[in-house]
């Protein structure tokens, strides 16, 4: 039974691992850089489909968690500490005794020191799950346009934050990140030679988050999660702990927005205000939203399909307005997902002769 | 701070204050009548700002914002009959979905039609360095245009509202939907008039204010978060309360200059959204306990 239930996951990494057979065959390992990309976009559309999907709860506010993770770890690792250093700030002294500054050196020839890209994600990982968490506590307790208008509000915040303060480059945002080294020999940048080893390291970050998701969406969490969208007042005369569960899957996925934001910022080596930008949001609710909404596997190859397709440009300068019509289209006609058209339910019903 | 200085800001403030309250006031018109938070407000203002100055480019001023009021407010209907008159009791989560989808789609017809570039109608009198002196400081004209034209939208619509039997249905409408069907009344009739109102309130608004705002394609999300506040800051569904509390938040906004970078003020009165969201959902001037009997 056990080794059943791993067989989905299996045959999608193998699907993963033919697709980069695939374009190696056929001469077209240019499309690696998007794949990569998507990679990192559905990992914070999983993790938006557990809120909304499962929680319930809705939110317009991710593209400001990426920002985050992805701002925080950029500023870290390009903020050049040197001078402080010079100056013995006592702090900046300690983190080079334990080995968390790296040097480096600019286009001149100047000495630079950063912070390490490991300690940075941590610290990066850490402040979106605060802010999350503190975040999370009152506007959980809003319901449907409030939850939708107070989400947003935090996303519009972020957005302002990162255009308008000097640290974040503001309308030009970061660049010249550093790679970040996982291990030695295996580094998450955006060099030509590393396109496939970068392939495979997104892949594997999403393939273990899915897996993830997928257990605990299957465990008392996920039943508990169903509970609260169903009807919040009956889980909660049910004995479910519905604030504490909201607020969980809202971190969680939260976290996951960050992680992906951190890991395309250094593959990119840059991130600008427009990740963090509205239509960003409403992008991720669109794609959770075209998956079926309580689907992963549904919300996931949309969200690698749509993505891959944006990226690379199909939609030219109507990229929005396809997303725009998307979703009315799917909100109007299939409001559970277009894998769960009463279509297909008719043609079921017509195989079985019922 | 100076007399001159501090009546320069309330100035200032009473004019955006005025323009949210507007779009405040459409907000509540279409939530009373169908429980829907319309998402696509603000592009009503953009649309009426836009299609003026296209207008005016052939026709003069006045007829020009009549028709882009008018075809405004067409607009309101069609998305009001295309995209929500059919749908059956539809969950609140897809309706702000499909509205926030409509926005969108109004935002980028208008980034391919009239492109990213900045526009604005003329002053309605005089011109950018035109003044009038009311107490010891100097205003623009076009200040008073937007605060008089507000001013008669609300009179207007409270008139319309209580004395005529269109009004009256609609309030009808607003208070107990089955009610009102069982006296008759079309309520979906009620709906897309509701739209057709608050395209029309919205599009003037759009007009008065472009010759001091300018109008951009995507001029409307700003203003729909910053009417959406003011809507709660008053109490959702109440319309006389959304002008005392977009006055509130024009002046705050306007004041807030003196201590907070320009740059942040936006984030100043989403703040406000929030701190009112998270304290006082029923809004400044609201009743715990009407509230406590509507869905959001």
């Amino acid at each position: 039974m056990k080794t059943q239930r791993f067989i989905p996951f299996f045959l999608l990494a193998l699907v993963l691992a033919g697709l980069q057979f695939l374009t190696q065959i056929t001469d077209t390992s240019y499309y690696l850089t998007q794949m990569t990309m998507t990679a990192y976009y559905s990992l914070v559309i999983i993790g938006l489909c557990l809120v909304m999907g499962y929680a319930g709860q809705i939110s317009l506010g991710h593209a400001g968690f990426f920002a985050i993770g992805g701002y925080t770890s950029a500023v870290l690792t390009t903020y050049n500490l040197i001078h402080l250093l010079e100056k013995g700030n006592s702090f900046v002294l300690f983190l080079a005794g334990k080995g968390l500054l790296v040097n480096g050196e600019n286009l001149y020839g100047e000495s630079l020191l950063y912070v390490t890209p490991w300690l940075a994600c941590i610290l990066a990982l850490v402040l979106t799950a605060l802010i999350a968490f503190l975040i999370g506590i009152p506007v959980l307790k809003l319901k449907g346009h409030y939850l939708a208008m107070a989400t947003m509000g935090f996303g519009i915040i972020i957005y302002r934050v990162v255009l308008a303060w000097e640290i974040m480059g503001e309308a030009d945002g970061i660049s010249d990140v550093p790679g970040f080294t996982l291990m030695p020999g295996i580094t998450v940048n955006g060099d030509f030679s590393n396109r496939i080893q970068n392939y495979y390291i997104a892949c594997t970050i999403l393939l273990v988050a899915f897996i993830l998701l997928q257990n605990l969406i299957h465990s008392r969490v996920g039943r508990a999660l169903r509970a609260i969208h169903g009807s919040e007042e009956a889980a909660d005369a049910m004995g479910v702990n519905t604030a504490r569960y909201k607020l969980y899957t809202f971190v969680l996925s939260a976290v996951f927005a960050a992680l992906a934001g951190i890991f395309l910022t250094h593959y990119n080596g840059g991130i600008g205000p427009s990740e963090a930008g509205i239509m960003k949001s409403v992008r991720y609710v669109a794609i959770v939203a075209i998956g079926g909404m309580a689907s992963m596997w549904g919300t996931l190859i949309m969200a690698s399909v749509l993505n891959f397709l944006s990226l690379r440009g199909l939609f030219g300068s109507y990229d929005d307005a396809v997303f725009g019509v998307i979703l009315i289209i799917i909100m109007l006609f299939a409001p559970d997902g277009i894998l769960r058209l009463h279509i297909w339910q008719r043609f079921k019903k017509f195989k079985t002769g019922k | 701070m100076t007399s001159e200085l501090f009546l320069q800001y309330l100035f200032a403030g009473i004019t955006y204050g005025s323009i949210y309250a507007i779009v405040a006031i459409g907000f509540n018109i279409i939530y009373n009548t169908t429980g829907i938070i319309n998402f696509a407000q603000g592009e009503f203002v953009m649309l009426g700002g836009m299609l003026s100055i296209s207008l005016h480019t052939f026709l003069p001023l006045p007829l020009a914002i009549a028709i882009a009021v008018i075809i405004t407010m067409i607009i309101g209907a069609l998305i009001e009959i295309i995209f929500i008159r059919w749908l059956e009791s539809p969950s609140v989560l897809r309706m702000i979905i499909i509205t926030i989808g409509i926005s969108i789609l109004i935002r980028e017809a208008a980034l391919h039609v009239w492109g990213e570039g900045v526009r604005s109608l003329p002053y309605f009198n005089g011109n950018e360095i035109s003044s009038i002196r009311i107490l010891s400081t100097n205003v623009s004209p076009q200040v008073l245009w937007v605060i008089g034209v507000c001013a008669v939208i609300v009179v207007l619509l409270s008139l319309f509202f209580k004395f005529t039997s269109l009004g009256q249905e609609m309030r009808a409408c607003s208070s107990n939907r089955l009610a009102a069907t069982l006296c008759g009344i079309n309520t979906k009739n009620m709906v897309t008039l509701s739209f057709m109102l608050s395209a029309a309130i919205g599009a003037l608004a759009g007009c008065v204010v472009s010759p001091i705002t300018y109008t951009q394609y995507d001029s409307g999300t700003g203003l729909a978060i910053k009417g959406f506040t003011v809507a709660v800051l008053g109490g959702l569904g109440n319309s006389m309360a959304a002008v005392s509390a977009g006055l509130l938040l024009g002046i705050i906004e306007a004041f807030s200059i003196d201590i907070v970078p320009l740059a942040f003020q936006d984030a100043i009165s989403i703040s406000i959204l929030l701190i009112i969201l998270f304290v006082r959902p029923h809004g400044l001037f609201g009743s715990k306990e009407a509230a406590g009997l509507k869905e959001f």
